[in-house]
């Protein structure tokens, strides 16, 4: 768009740029239906039946498949595309992530639809902020403009921020808000700083034209190279990887647990679709530089997120520090930079996005009203009072350690076998015993929940209360554990459609 | 008189750092949540500043956008540190730190 | 008919969903028989296969049948496919034999326990994944078999999870066992970096192709993995700690199938350790130790299943020793043999702690032969086989190990057949102890009646006859014998344990079925026996002698010296006196105390301590780390704006 605003010349009449408006259907579809929901919440508030939000929002996210799909087969025909002038890129890799945050929002709507009702906040709100959050991130999928990037990026965020803060009596909800606000504020001005860092060595924010740029000329100077730290800087913290993690656990833990599944899968894949897109596609021939700062990012991920989870006893920051570690293993398949790789943390993020969903789901059941109480204590002797949620938080937290026959563990097998492949033993080496570590804890929260409730010592057994699970909930957990196993058992398809997931070569 | 475009870059880059160290040594929300502004408003001379240097008006335009953003997030930040102050009043950035470890 | 070998594997899964389906309906006698007839069909289809190969000519025996396609893995698909061959067989039969018998005995075992249907559920998902990791034509479904088993020992193990020990102890298995895990995983990543591929054809056939420092760390890294599956030094913890685990779940996992997939895998790439000589040494080396290690322990253990645990971790390490010496077929043969024995004697050992009203204790036994003659008869079987009598097929198959370890390494065999003479010690004290000798259950039951009144906690499930009040094993309390569901596994494998050796006996090449039969299996690798005739007669003579010696010496310590107790004959008892205080002064002392330190020093301090001190080092870690997530904000951007720096300070660095 920024080319086209300089072709116009004084005296001729306004040339319109060509729009192709599907190749961003899916975030037009969600900012859209965002829009008409906000309207329609106005003047329907109260008088609704109840899941009609809940509903919308699935039959939004269900209708912007529909562009997705359309894309991909244009793509499979026609090869990818760049469109917009030149803004938008349209390639298998950007057309996974938009399914990968679709699925994220089908399970988080149908999860929200209790919730709310539990907590006395019915309303369209929610629902519009996750659909305008999501249409943030498909934007930075599909991005081909360090602007772009940027845009989607503060969509994504803000409405996050928002979403953090949603319980507003809460002062954990509060103190979420708070934090991932000035601290994404904070890394923004770093991802800005470095996009300007950029520019100015190449000359251009678009990205097919750095490429062509970087190709031809070869920088030595700091500037590009501090354009690349600072851009990590951004995306590493909006994928929680450490040393910029610090906000994740308590963010998580404050935020309405709805919002956490959320912010979980989507955040994390967006993030990881701008870097992937920004490293893997359009700095690629400086790969020798960025690599290492990669590799140290995804072993502190790995190392820190597994250690400190161990420690954890409340179960939302045990997951939160989990999610960290995740973000390592999907920093191994980028650090190849290869198309292994890239595929292998592609299949990593759609896998993790049900898993975590699934999680964070079946914590928000527990958790009760008001999401009080999440600590280890709450789960304890869960398998004798509600034995079906027991059994699919095992499903989720035994695909979380990487069992085999769960889509975890294909996905860590496909990013550590990319990175054996790529001749990185330390780093393979590293994520397994990672892997080790979390073990640990994965089974102690498994341990904890089959055992007898310790209403023996003569104590009153505090969480006897039953669980009730809302039929939106229900729905998600099934979808969640679904796909967890069905991938598990037979994941060729989902690979498949990693594989063909290429990123347009600039 | 002309001025070296480095020395609006460094100028630039000042800024920014002291946005950051605000940032990191403030206690109140407000002011940190200003030194942001600071920080984005560094960036944006960089950005104004290399358009000039490139001859290429896209830095400009960048400026526009950054703009729009910041503002939107003034937006949705005060709206969260006036949901905070309904509750305790003049609370610092050191007050809000229920969740840890 | 050797298409038929999807049957193995999908009759236990059919028995596993039906159960899961319909375990609670069926009740306490038929979900049992229904997983049994399972197992035995899957036993029965085994044959049929085996039957099958046998009548194809010779060069067509590996049959593989893909199922469908698994888990593409770059241009390459890894295909769910089965194995047939000669060694997946011999697997596979004694696999499902073993595990029908074990399935029969669990019928009358676990009868009036409150999870009788569950107990079978995880019992036949046991022989499937069993199944698969021992049929996979790859190395990623016998991965996934292998995983497959190590979950359902850790389920197994804390199947009576309401004692905390026995959840404990199942978390450990399964930490332990990610250990084991974790080199398997780096050997397959190598083995796939290397050849492109999985498939054992295609990886073992062009085993030559790769450098030999790859071959051996890809057979190192496998073995790690092993190491941990099979309990040996030093990732054994876990295995006595599984006792806490139903005996019978003891015999098949914990001795007769589970815990012997190592040796397995390491006879499944046979290829590669052949190509890297340093993997087989170490191989050799870590197996003789364990194997004498571990025998000192059972020395000193007066649990029942302690000792039998131990001993399953020392026998086992006899089987690594064969394979790294490379006789593959040894090792096998003595798999298979000890498979018959050992799980004899742990489901004899059920018999009696079924008997006994859950003791455990083999002090508190003794002269249990009267009351229970049937398992005592079956035990004492086991134990000749077990301790090297010939012509019990211990005998045959230990002394083909230590005729291969004698061409490896003089040294290697010396440990070997001390090990032989504790081996031989240990059980026969075991047997005396609880078999012969005086009952001392009698006060053992009186001292302990009133302690278990107020404390009831923890037994085993309900035996048949109602004898689950404790307070009824007061003064009418007499040992019983098990029902014919478990007397007949008894019998069967005592027939195995008695007459097993006629698999491969070294009388001539004609007699060696198993030698003949696995021969495509391992060509020119397998390790041709150079001693000569008369070298072999000696240390065949050797073995029996030591082993007698071994005998006698638990005579004469926990036999004789009760004889004298019960004065009846003078002569004899002095003697025995004399040798009493010899033995206990030269040979019993100092093995009991090497083995009361290794146990619980050594043992609980060094190899425990290591395990704790990894995990206190990581938890001692987190909480330090901790305290940097101090809530702050300003502290996290901090760490944001460092990192950024940090960055930046690389990056530039790079450039200057």
């Amino acid at each position: 768009m920024i080319a086209a605003v300089a072709q116009v010349q004084p005296g001729q009449p306004l040339q319109l740029p060509h729009v192709d408006w599907v190749t961003i259907g899916p975030a037009g579809i969600f900012f859209v239906g965002g829009l008409a929901m906000l309207l329609a919440g106005v003047f329907l508030r109260r008088r609704v039946p109840r899941g009609l939000w809940s509903g919308t929002t699935v039959v939004i996210a269900v209708l912007a498949l529909w562009p997705a799909f359309h894309l991909w087969h244009q793509i499979a025909s026609g090869g990818a595309r760049t469109a917009i002038a030149d803004a938008v890129v349209v390639d298998g890799f950007s057309i996974f992530i938009d399914v990968v945050i679709i699925s994220a929002v089908v399970m988080a709507a149908l999860l929200t639809d209790g919730y709310l009702r539990r907590e006395n906040l019915e309303g369209t709100e929610f629902y519009v902020l996750m659909l305008f959050s999501a249409s943030g991130g498909m934007l930075m999928a599909s991005a081909n403009d360090l602007i772009v990037v940027f845009l989607g990026l503060e969509i994504l965020s803000i409405a996050l921020y928002t979403l953090a803060g949603f319980q507003q009596r809460r002062e954990g909800s509060q103190e979420a808000a708070i934090k991932y606000f000035v601290l994404g504020a904070f890394s923004s001005a770093f991802f800005l700083y470095g996009i300007a860092l950029v520019y100015g060595s190449t000359g251009s924010t678009n990205l097919g034209v750095i490429a062509d740029f970087l190709r031809t000329n070869s920088l030595t100077n700091g500037l590009l190279l501090g354009g690349f730290a600072l851009l990590i800087v951004g995306l590493g913290f909006k994928v929680a990887a450490v040393p910029f993690h610090m906000w994740t656990p308590d963010v998580y833990q404050g935020s309405p647990t709805p919002a956490t599944a959320f912010m979980a899968a989507v955040a994390k894949a967006a993030g990881f679709a701008a870097l992937l897109r920004l490293f893997v596609s359009t700095f690629n021939t400086y790969r020798l530089d960025w690599q290492p700062i990669v590799w140290a990012l995804a072993v502190l991920s790995l190392l820190v997120g597994s250690v400190l989870a161990v420690v954890q006893t409340d179960v939302k920051r045990m997951l939160a520090y989990s999610s960290i570690a995740h973000a390592g293993y999907v920093l191994v398949g980028f650090q190849t930079a290869s198309n292994r790789g890239v595929a292998g943390a592609l299949f990593y993020l759609f896998a993790y996005a049900f898993m975590i969903v699934g999680s964070f789901a079946v914590v928000t059941l527990v958790s009760g009203r008001g999401d009080t109480d999440a600590s280890l204590d709450a789960f304890r002797g869960l398998s004798s009072r509600r034995p079906a949620l027991a059994f699919v938080f095992t499903i989720f937290l035994l695909a979380q350690t990487g069992v085999p026959l769960t889509s975890g563990f294909l996905a860590k097998f496909y990013v550590i076998s990319a990175a054996v492949e790529a001749h990185s033993y330390a780093l393979a080496i590293i994520a397994m015993i990672a892997a080790v570590i979390a073990a640990f804890f994965y089974l102690r929260l498994i341990v904890v929940m089959y055992m007898a409730a310790p209403a023996a010592e003569g104590e009153e057994a505090a969480p006897t209360a039953r669980i009730p699970i809302a039929v939106g909930a229900g729905m998600s957990l099934t979808i969640a554990v679904g796909f967890t196993l069905v991938v598990g058992f037979l994941p060729a398809s989902v690979f498949d459609f990693a594989r063909h997931a290429t990123l347009l070569k600039l | 008189m002309t001025v070296p475009g480095a020395w609006f870059l460094t100028l630039a880059a000042i800024l920014f750092v002291v946005g950051a160290v605000g940032l990191l040594v403030r206690r109140n929300v407000l002011v940190m949540f200003m030194c942001v502004e600071l920080m984005l408003n560094a960036v944006n001379l960089t950005f104004v500043t290399f358009a000039r240097m490139l001859d290429d008006i896209g830095g400009q335009v960048v400026v526009f956008f950054v703009l729009v953003v910041a503002a939107a997030e003034v937006v949705v930040g005060l709206g969260i540190i006036v949901a905070i102050f309904r509750r305790r009043a003049g609370a610092t950035a050191d007050d809000i730190s229920l969740l840890r470890g | 008919m050797v298409h038929l070998v999807w049957l193995l594997p999908a009759l236990p899964l059919a028995g596993f969903l039906l159960l899961l389906l319909s375990g609670r309906r069926l009740g306490d006698p038929r979900a049992g028989w229904l997983g049994t007839t399972m197992v035995a069909g899957s036993f029965a289809a085994a044959a049929l296969v085996t039957a099958g190969l046998y009548l194809r000519a010779p060069e067509h025996r590996v049959v593989t049948q893909t199922l469908f396609d698994w888990i593409p893995v770059g241009g390459l698909h890894v295909p769910l496919a089965f194995r047939v061959d000669q060694l997946s067989m011999v697997m596979a039969l004694f696999v499902t034999g073993v595990s029908t018998l074990i399935h029969l005995y669990s019928i009358g075992y676990m009868h009036g326990d409150d999870r009788y249907p569950t107990f079978f559920v995880y019992l036949n998902l046991f022989v499937f994944s069993m199944l698969m990791l021992v049929l996979a034509d790859n190395f990623l479904v016998t991965f996934l078999g292998w995983e497959g088993v190590g979950a359902c020992s850790y389920f197994l193990v804390s199947f009576w999870f309401e004692r905390n020990t026995a959840a404990v102890a199942g978390k450990k298995a399964f930490v332990t066992n990610r250990v084991g895990d974790f080199g398997f995983l780096l050997g397959m990543f190598l083995i796939f970096a290397h050849f492109g591929s999985l498939d054992y054809g295609a990886v073992l056939g062009h085993a030559g192709s790769i450098s030999s420092e790859t071959a051996t760390a890809i057979g190192l890294l496998l073995f790690l993995g092993a190491v941990g599956k099979s309990a040996q030094l030093p990732l054994y913890i876990w295995l006595p700690d599984a006792m806490e685990g139903p005996t019978p779940v003891s015999a098949l996992i914990h001795a007769a199938t589970m815990v012997t997939a190592g040796v397995f895998l390491m006879a499944r790439i046979n290829p590669i350790l052949a190509h890297g000589p340093a993997a087989g040494t170490t191989i050799a080396i870590i197996g003789a130790l364990t194997a004498f290690y571990a025998a000192t322990i059972a020395c000193a253990q007066d649990d029942i299943k302690k000792v039998l645990a131990y001993s399953t971790i020392s026998q086992l390490g006899y089987m690594f020793l064969a394979v790294g010496s490379a006789a593959y077929v040894a090792a096998i043969f003595h798999m298979v043999t000890h498979a018959f024995f050992k799980a004899l004697l742990f489901l004899g050992a059920g018999s009696v702690m079924h008997g006994m009203h859950d003791e455990q204790d083999m002090k508190r036994m003794g002269a249990l032969r009267k009351w229970m003659p049937i398992t005592s008869a079956t035990f004492i079987v086991a134990w000749l086989a077990i301790a090297g009598v010939p012509p019990f097929a211990g005998f045959w198959s230990k002394d083909e190990i230590l005729v291969n370890a004698w061409d490896k390494s003089k040294l290697l065999w010396g440990v070997g057949v001390v090990t032989a003479l504790l081996t031989a010690y240990y059980m026969s004290r075991q047997v005396f102890l609880v078999f012969f000798g005086r009952p001392r259950w009698q006060e053992a039951a009186d001292e302990k009646a009133p302690a278990e009144a107020e404390a009831q906690p923890e037994h085993e499930p309900a035996a048949t006859e109602g004898a689950t009040t404790p307070t009824g094993a007061h003064g009418d309390f007499r040992p019983h014998e098990s029902p014919w569901t478990m007397a007949l596994p008894l019998v069967a494998l005592a027939l195995l344990a008695a007459f097993g050796g006629l698999l491969n006996l070294p009388l001539n090449h004609s007699t060696e079925f198993l030698t003949k039969w696995l021969d495509p299996v391992f060509g020119s690798r397998l390790h041709e026996v150079t001693a000569s005739t008369g070298t072999k007669w000696v240390l065949f003579a050797i073995t029996v002698v030591l082993v007698l010696v071994g005998i006698a010496v638990a005579y004469a310590v926990y036999l004789a010296h009760r004889v004298r107790e019960q004065e009846v004959e003078p002569a004899v008892l002095r003697h025995a006196w004399y040798f009493n205080d010899f033995v206990s002064a030269l040979v019993s002392g100092p093995i009991r105390l090497f083995g009361a330190w290794s146990a619980y020093v050594f043992d609980r301090r060094i190899i425990d301590g290591a395990v704790n001190g990894v995990a206190t080092l990581v938890r001692d870690t987190g909480t330090s780390v901790r305290r940097l997530q101090t809530g702050f904000v300003r502290n996290y951007a901090l760490a944001v704006a460092g990192g950024a720096v940090l960055l930046v300070a690389f990056v530039v660095a790079r450039t200057a």
